[in-house]
């Protein structure tokens, strides 16, 4: 077994510097690793791209690295519910590159998989395809996109063990599994980390040899965007 | 009188199909759920990983790990699944997904949609719907016929960017059911009460109308 733990936050995120590029999973506010941004934002680095589904809110998540205008380009699919975000694009302090949601998952996957580049439909014939190579399969047109490069891989995980194995929860796995072995380097933080061997082969979702860094996370908030019940007079949500 | 978007919501629901996988976008389209028949199975797909979304959970019993797409508290229900997002857009790519409802600013009549921007004021982003309107063989689109100013959203040509080109078939406004093809809207239904001449003069776009148009929501 090759151990990947790393004693905590700090020596997980050794070695991010300025201007590098970081993939940060989540969506929303859901299954971000909330350590990791922590750390960066104690850290102070900056002019940094990051590729994140979301750009947070306008006090957690990647919002928080927005304040200190630690970002300069962010590219992501949907950033609404963020006010700072939406100044700083407008006045043009931040650069943005909004990008179809499966074709930024796609981006990851590919990065993780040693595809350089693939076709996919969503986006030909409009602001996305333009100047993008375009071709023809099957009848329709389809535009070709390019995996992600990037330095360092931030996600978050339920449980995971010094292997690097992880196990997600609910719809927080969203981009995490994507994101990891997409960059030059993994950290994974994990609610829950279990000594190696406790964790069934068979419900791993990614094995360990996609992540260089594990560590157990501490004071996760997992703050929700939008809290919606149903009303016990009406029944139906 | 126009529908409301509970109304809407209850005639799209006409269309979803027993054994149907269906993905719906924020708005409108999420109310369709609490209109499927009962006797009939369908499972709801939510692009940020789950398919077999339940109901919104009942107070005090929300999960910040189990959400939708528009970032509400969901539950799942039995026989329900949890994925990454790369496998979430396979499925929507791939064709897996039978039928996709969402909202949108403005439809032109070559089924050209767009719903993701308007340029100088609002830049939210496009999420999910360029990959389903590029990849859906059905989509419906959920909105009203005109905008807060009173303009058309029905056109002859969109005027904002577009999501998707050539690709909407059927819209379910407050005023009609419209099938989009021959590069025209074809007027399949009208709301209660509303008039043709009404519905004419809230269409920028080109509007057939066939001889007989009956009424939506008939019991």
């Amino acid at each position: 077994m090759i151990n990947k733990t790393v004693k905590n936050v700090a020596e997980a995120c050794a070695g991010v510097e300025s201007g590098m590029t970081l993939m940060l999973g989540g969506f929303g506010l859901c299954g971000i690793p909330e350590c990791a941004i922590g750390e960066l934002q104690r850290l102070g680095v900056n002019q940094l791209t990051c590729i994140s589904n979301n750009a947070g809110v306008d006090d957690f998540g990647l919002g928080l690295l927005l304040q200190t205008r630690q970002i300069k380009t962010m590219i992501a699919s949907y950033v609404g519910e963020n006010a700072e975000f939406e100044r700083q694009m407008l006045s043009g302090e931040l650069e943005v590159q909004l990008i179809p949601q499966g074709t930024l998952a796609q981006r990851c996957q590919a990065a993780q998989s040693g595809i350089p580049a693939f076709y996919t439909p969503a986006g030909y014939g409009t602001e996305v395809g333009e100047g993008k190579e375009s071709r023809e399969f099957n009848g329709k047109m389809h535009l070709l996109e390019h995996a992600f490069e990037a330095d360092f891989s931030f996600v978050k995980a339920w449980k995971g063990d010094a292997a690097g194995n992880l196990i997600f929860k609910g719809t927080a796995r969203n981009f995490n599994p994507n994101m990891c072995g997409a960059a030059k380097i993994t950290v994974a933080e994990v609610e829950e980390l279990v000594p190696v061997g406790t964790l069934d082969p068979n419900q791993i979702h990614i094995p360990g040899i996609f992540v260089q860094r594990i560590f157990q996370g501490t004071d996760y908030q997992k703050r929700i965007e939008q809290r919606t019940v149903r009303s016990k007079q009406h029944g139906a949500g | 009188m126009a529908l409301d978007k509970f109304q809407i919501a209850e005639r799209i629901a006409q269309e979803v199909k027993d054994g149907y996988y269906v993905n719906l976008g924020i708005g409108i389209p999420t109310l369709v759920a609490n209109f499927v028949r009962e006797d009939i199975s369908v499972e709801f797909q939510s692009e940020n990983g789950i398919l077999g979304m339940g109901p919104f959970p009942w107070e005090g019993e929300e999960d910040a790990d189990l959400i939708n797409a528009g970032k509400q508290t969901i539950t799942a229900l039995p026989g329900a699944a949890f994925f990454d997002s790369a496998t979430s857009f396979s499925m929507i790519r791939g064709r897996h997904v039978d039928l996709t409802i969402l909202g949108a600013m403005e439809v032109a009549q070559n089924g050209d949609i767009a719903n993701w921007k308007i340029p100088g004021k609002m830049v939210k982003g496009m999420g999910g719907a360029m990959d389903l309107v590029a990849s859906a063989d059905r989509i419906i689109v959920a909105m009203t016929h005109t905008n807060k100013a009173g303009d058309s959203k029905l056109l002859s040509s969109c005027t904002l960017p577009l999501t998707g080109v050539g690709c909407v078939k059927k819209i379910v406004t407050d005023l009609a059911v419209l099938e989009v093809r021959d590069n025209a809207f074809h007027l399949l239904e009208r709301a209660p009460g509303v008039t043709i001449q009404e519905i004419q003069e809230a269409t920028q776009g080109t509007l057939v109308i066939p001889n007989e148009v009956p009424e939506m929501l008939k019991k």
